[in-house]
């Protein structure tokens, strides 16, 4: 059945930071970042960001993993005169997409006007996301996971990774096309990180960090803001892009994913997987669509090997031939002719976490956007229907379908 | 590329905490018996203990012992010790629970070569003793 809020709101206003190596932002302050994307994004939408009253956040209102964004805060930096709608989604990344459902219930709600979801993420040295989860103290619930020395994400996803090796013939090599592949769209980025093209050699030759994962299968670690204003399509007819319909868009997750892998209980075939699978169908089935309908996807990518999961997950390829689905080219853009390569989706066409920026999830937004404007760096020719996805973690994932207007 | 012996990280690191669900799984561990959370009512297992069955609602728990063998069910292999960042080579594995369907514990395995660990290997409970008198269920290879 149709949402029934299937292209009532839409983005209007995509605004950001510079991308800095982590650390490299210091001294700016981490508000001082979170206040010029909000400005930014509400200059591209052609209103005052006094005009902001709803905040729609993601990862319990996270500031990366230890800082915190509080509306108040916010509306005593920036002036905003009042709000009448602040919420956010529990949990991690894997809420990133669904704040823009969580901005439009607000809006529908008629609660607010112009809706902001931000993320901003300053990693100093005390704050490196890689290492928080190793260095707190455990919880009853996390002594059952960290005396095993699986502190770091890529310890934990190390392991579902060689679940799927094990279960469907995966390879290392396919991992190492997903990040070739997105890799392949940076070099005409002026804010990303890793511009230069990367061989089957340098990739091999990336240290292995947690067997079978190295490197270079690992997120870069940034620092910078990134804000999105979403707002009711009768006044996103007036801002300044052409809008950024909200098509679709859902968050949640079963219980067999759980905590994921924060607790390793899944049961196959979720142990080895994206988790997923349980949002997908809901956003297939809000719009009627399927993966196959869309022209780019863009796919949340802290670990290579999530990325394939993910896309067997939402159906771009069957559940175990990822391996096959990345390696046959299908992830790739050509440049060329605007398109995908030998029938696939592209995905990442703005290089994603692993080679761009890795802002929780934010700029796969604003790519989402800038495809279905028309207006992307590496324009997908035609673009209609744009996938967003966030996660994997622990639950909420989340994803979100733009549709041009 | 060839690892080397796989060790278990140094116990005199490893710290952790309990609440009432918890505990008593840590306190047969210190009697070195391996047990897991059952449903009082129902028999289903579950890991780590929760306050309430998911499957049944019951809150009766049941702390039975368990054989303390195990088949490794995922892995990772690495490199440096997370506390100081030395090379050490370790192991965390993800080990389905003999005789407790469903329940997994993670842990790291010791006994053999990093490289010659693999998914479905047999391993045994072996006990660490950790920081403030507890004691942590690792393996070896069986």
């Amino acid at each position: 059945m149709a949402w029934s809020n299937q292209d009532k709101t839409a983005i209007v206003g995509i605004g950001s930071t510079d991308y800095y190596m982590r650390g490299k932002s210091w001294p700016r302050t981490i508000n001082d970042m979170a206040a010029e994307a909000i400005m930014n994004a509400c200059a591209d939408a052609g209103i005052s960001h006094k005009q902001i009253d709803g905040f729609a956040y993601y990862s319990t209102a996270g500031a990366g993993y230890l800082d915190k964004f509080d509306t108040a805060s916010l509306m005593e930096t920036l002036g905003m005169p009042h709000i009448s709608y602040s919420a956010t989604l529990t949990s991690g990344g894997g809420g990133c997409p669904g704040a823009i459902g969580l901005a439009t219930a607000g809006l529908m709600n008629e609660d607010c006007t112009y809706t902001v979801t931000l993320m901003a993420l300053q990693q100093l040295p005390q704050h490196r996301l890689g290492v928080v989860f190793g260095s707190a103290a455990p919880s009853p619930e996390n002594s059952f996971l960290q005396p095993s020395g699986l502190v770091g994400p890529g310890h934990l996803m190390s392991v579902l990774a060689r679940r799927h090796m094990h279960l469907y013939g995966t390879t290392q090599g396919a991992f190492g096309e997903v990040v070739m592949a997105t890799r392949a769209n940076t070099h005409n980025r002026p804010k990303a990180i890793r511009k230069a093209p990367l061989t089957k050699e340098e990739y091999d030759e990336s240290v292995m960090l947690a067997d079978p994962l190295r490197r270079l299968d690992f997120c870069l670690e940034t620092d910078g803001a990134v804000a999105v204003i979403t707002t009711t399509m009768d006044r996103a007819k007036d801002c300044r892009h052409k809008p950024a319909v909200v098509h679709a868009c859902a968050h949640g997750g079963q219980r067999e994913w759980g905590r994921a892998f924060a607790w390793m209980g899944m049961p196959d075939p979720h142990f080895a997987s994206s988790g997923h699978k349980f949002t997908a169908d809901r956003i297939w089935a809000q719009s009627g669509l399927s993966a196959q309908d869309m022209d780019v996807a863009l796919i949340y990518d802290h670990f290579s090997p999530m990325v394939l999961m993910q896309l067997e997950d939402y159906g771009f390829c069957e559940k175990g031939e990822g391996n096959d689905y990345v390696l046959s080219g299908k992830l790739r853009y050509d440049p060329e002719t605007g398109t995908g390569v030998n029938g696939g989706v592209p995905v990442n066409t703005h290089g994603g976490n692993l080679n761009e920026a890795y802002i929780i999830g934010m700029t796969h937004i604003v790519e989402g956007v800038e495809q279905v404007r028309g207006t992307a760096i590496n324009q997908v020719k035609d673009a209609e229907f744009a996938l967003v996805s966030g996660g994997p973690a622990s639950l909420p994932v989340s994803s979100l379908i733009l549709r041009k207007d | 590329m060839t690892y080397g012996p796989a060790r278990a990280l140094p116990g005199d690191q490893i710290k952790i905490t309990t609440n009432p669900d918890t505990e008593p799984f840590w306190q047969a561990a210190k009697e070195h018996k391996l047990t897991a959370c059952e449903c009082g009512e129902c028999g289903h297992f579950r890991m780590p203990p929760t306050a309430v069955c998911p499957e049944c609602g019951s809150r009766e728990k049941k702390w039975p012992s368990l054989p303390g063998t195990g088949t490794i069910f995922s892995f990772a292999i690495c490199n440096k010790n997370p506390k100081n960042g030395e090379d050490y080579i370790y192991v965390p594995v993800v080990v389905d629970l003999d005789g407790a369907p469903g329940t997994r514990l993670n842990a790291n395995v010791s006994g053999c070569d990093a490289d010659d660990v693999h998914i479905g290997m047999k391993v045994v409970v072996d006990w660490t003793p950790i920081q403030d008198g507890w004691v942590l269920p690792n393996f070896r290879k069986a």
